[in-house]
């Protein structure tokens, strides 16, 4: 059995059907790219695996790690190991990076009933972390992603995976908006820690940072359905044709009453 | 207009009991002064909601209640029953049992020399020419029936005076306990806190309760904070529900004084906190930063004036505001800038959570500007816990109910950053987390009120 299994799922947004479908499996070491045009459902997709509530699932199931992914709230499905990098990380005025990543990971501790973890023991795991993605420990006294670049935002989100390390990684447009020196941080971040227990899901639009993470596997996500499978050389051919061909493809197969 | 007269009546029989027995009723300035301000409460009677000042609280439920003054204290309390309130390492606590001070209760022992500390009774009777000098001087008993009512039935309170250059790091705690009776009871505690030049002091009024029943307190402070002083005031309102809870801060500052007022409102049934510091010389500094988080049906009151009356003083006002339940809040921020106060610097925020459909906020910024050459600002929001930052908690394993009380905090340490570092704000840091904590199934989620709802309660004037 696939460490994620999503079968025939649709997903609706204010009356809307934003996914139409989607049948995907992942296996524990396996590195998937979700790749398609804006609107496409990419982000609608990581964020109903993350468990965020204003997405109403219509049919379908999701099993992950052989449990019922729906039935989660948003803490459990942390606490099983599902673990989202925002596209816009989100700034809390007034709670500091430190304090947050210590209460998230005790949190999921506590949960899995481990013992919870104290600042001393804390400490050099954090700071192991902090050097792989080149970041500031000044910066972690600051409130969470407050007065953060982008770039910084986005390796902190990294920085949150390296630390609770979760089975599922979802990589949501993590590279959009970086430059390149920022991006080739990322990467290398997430590369540490590609893990024969762990699978990858990395959603973007753009190529350009399949060339730092190569992903085993390349899913074409267009109008709420996976148009195509195949390989990392999916990528490339996406990058040459665009999306167009496929955006064509697909309002071929929409039935006509749709 | 009949219980207003009626309920003034039985405020004649207590003052003219009050007249027989009172300290200093002897010396004629005092004298004066209390039959001056009792004459002034029985010409006006209690505010109602047609008074603009007091136009979101309705005082209907202290009108109509027939308090008696207390005479004698029946049975203290014993000290470990007041060992919650414990402040560590204060250069002295003073204990109000009932507006009663205990000197048993009480402890100076760690009081530097060139610091008095006393209680405003014994003062009055051995030193009553160092209480004269600045007794009334501040406070208008004019502007407020309650400050008319304080200064008539003024006897008790906190007298303290930090001589010339004294720099007193150790905050000094006065400690008000109303304690259960039978008949609903009224004090009128009155405190005089006097900071020579050069001098620094921290001063942390707290008003609690041991037991419940319908009790007013209604106390005034005049803090006055002579030239180059630096001076922290707490008000700290941690009582029961049923208690009502009226105070007055007068805050006089002569030339480049610093001065913060920090107000924490926890408790209390019916409360309103009224800080009025008048930046009298020049270069002056204040601070006046609040939070207040109310529940059930509590109602808290907070009525800022913030008088400007002369060049280069500047002012900031942050208070921020968590309501639940059926709680109401009231934010109401004068400023008045006088005539000659060039130069003046006065801003003022007011934020406020809003954590159900019935709980309600009225803000309310008010400029008077006479000079022609300052800067104010002022601004209120008035939100929910943000979904955004709830879910990001959320998806890193934190469950919904700390998510909550993190973000609560969060908003709540906003006040406590701008607190010195020190017992004074440890002491607070600790009770506003041990509240939360307790707290912590009144924040569970419900609907949020919607933005029509909002818009509703924000009024803006002048």
């Amino acid at each position: 059995m696939s460490l994620l299994e999503i079968r025939n799922l649709h997903v609706s947004v204010d009356g809307h059907e934003i996914l139409k479908g989607i049948n995907l499996a992942v296996n524990a070491g396996e590195v998937h790219s979700i790749m398609g045009p804006n609107g496409s459902g990419k982000s609608t997709l990581a964020q109903v695996l993350s468990r965020r509530d204003m997405y109403r699932v219509t049919s379908g199931e999701i099993r992950f790690n052989g449990k019922d992914l729906l039935a989660m709230k948003p803490e459990e499905a942390a606490a099983e190991g599902v673990f989202m990098a925002f596209q816009y990380p989100v700034e809390i005025p007034g709670i500091s990076n430190t304090y947050f990543l210590r209460s998230a990971l005790n949190a999921i501790r506590k949960y899995r009933g481990e013992e919870e973890i104290d600042a001393m023991d804390f400490l050099p795991v954090f700071r192991e972390k902090l050097k792989l993605l080149e970041m500031d420990e000044r910066l972690m006294n600051r409130s969470v992603n407050e007065g953060f670049s982008g770039g910084e935002k986005k390796r902190n989100e990294i920085l949150q995976m390296a630390i609770l390390d979760p089975k599922l990684a979802i990589l949501d447009e993590t590279d959009s908006g970086l430059d390149i020196d920022a991006l080739r941080i990322v990467a290398q971040g997430v590369n540490a820690m590609r893990s024969p227990d762990r699978a990858m899901l990395v959603v973007t639009h753009y190529q350009r940072l399949l060339n730092y993470i190569v992903p085993d596997f390349v899913h074409v996500l267009v109008d709420g359905r996976i148009m195509r499978s195949g390989g990392p050389q999916l990528a490339l051919e996406l990058e040459a044709k665009g999306y167009a061909s496929m955006e064509a493809e697909a309002r071929q197969t929409v039935p006509a009453s749709a | 207009m009949t219980t207003t007269v009626q309920n003034v009546e039985g405020y004649l029989e207590n003052f003219a009991e009050f007249a027989k027995r009172a300290s200093g009723h002897n010396l004629p300035w005092l004298r004066k002064l209390r039959e001056d301000a009792f004459a002034r409460f029985c010409e006006t009677g209690f505010p109602t909601t047609h008074d603009e000042d007091w136009r979101f609280t309705n005082i209907a439920a202290i009108t109509r209640t027939e308090f008696s003054l207390l005479q004698g204290t029946a049975s203290l309390p014993a000290k470990s029953d007041l060992k919650q309130w414990n402040l560590d390492s204060a250069a002295a606590q003073l204990v109000f049992v009932d507006g009663q001070f205990v000197s048993n209760l009480s402890s100076t022992d760690s009081v530097p020399p060139g610091v008095t500390i006393s209680n405003l009774r014994e003062a009055i009777t051995k030193d009553s020419k160092a209480v004269e000098e600045h007794f009334g001087r501040y406070l208008n008993f004019h502007r407020d029936p309650f400050c008319a009512l304080n200064t008539a039935f003024a006897e008790d309170g906190a007298f303290v005076r930090i001589g010339r250059g004294i720099s007193l790091e150790k905050p000094i705690h006065l400690l008000f306990v109303a304690t259960e009776r039978e008949a609903a009871t009224m004090t009128h505690p009155r405190n005089l806190l006097l900071v020579e030049r050069e001098a620094e002091a921290t001063f942390l009024e707290e008003y609690v309760s041991l037991g419940g029943g319908a009790c007013l307190s209604n106390s005034a402070t005049e803090l006055v904070a002579l030239e180059n002083s630096t001076v922290s005031h707490y008000m700290i309102e941690r009582e029961h529900t049923e208690a009502f809870n009226v105070s007055t801060l007068r805050i006089q500052q002569e030339r480049s004084s610093n001065v913060a007022s920090h107000s924490v409102l926890l408790g209390g049934g019916l409360v309103r906190n009224n800080v009025h510091p008048v930046l009298a010389g020049e270069g002056g500094e204040c601070l006046i930063n609040g939070l207040f988080v109310g529940n059930g049906r509590q109602h808290l009151d907070n009525y800022m004036y913030v008088e400007h009356a002369s060049p280069h003083s500047s002012s900031r006002q942050f208070y921020n505001g968590i309501l639940d339940g059926h709680a109401h809040g009231v934010f109401h921020g004068r400023i008045v800038v006088h005539k000659n106060a060039q130069k003046t610097d006065a801003k003022q925020t007011n934020r406020n959570l809003l954590l159900s459909d019935d709980a309600q906020i009225d803000t309310k910024p008010q400029l008077e500007i006479y000079a022609d050459d300052v800067k104010c600002t002022h601004g209120a929001t008035i939100g929910q816990i943000e979904e955004n930052a709830l879910f990001y908690l959320r998806s890193r394993g934190i469950d919904e109910i700390l998510a909550r009380r993190l973000l609560l905090s969060a908003f709540a340490n906003e006040c406590l950053e701008r607190m010195h570092h020190g017992a004074a704000r440890n002491y607070v840091e600790r009770m506003i987390a041990a509240y939360l904590l307790h707290n912590a199934q009144f924040l569970a989620a419900q609907p949020s009120p919607d933005a029509d709802q909002i818009e509703r309660h924000l009024e803006e004037v002048g």
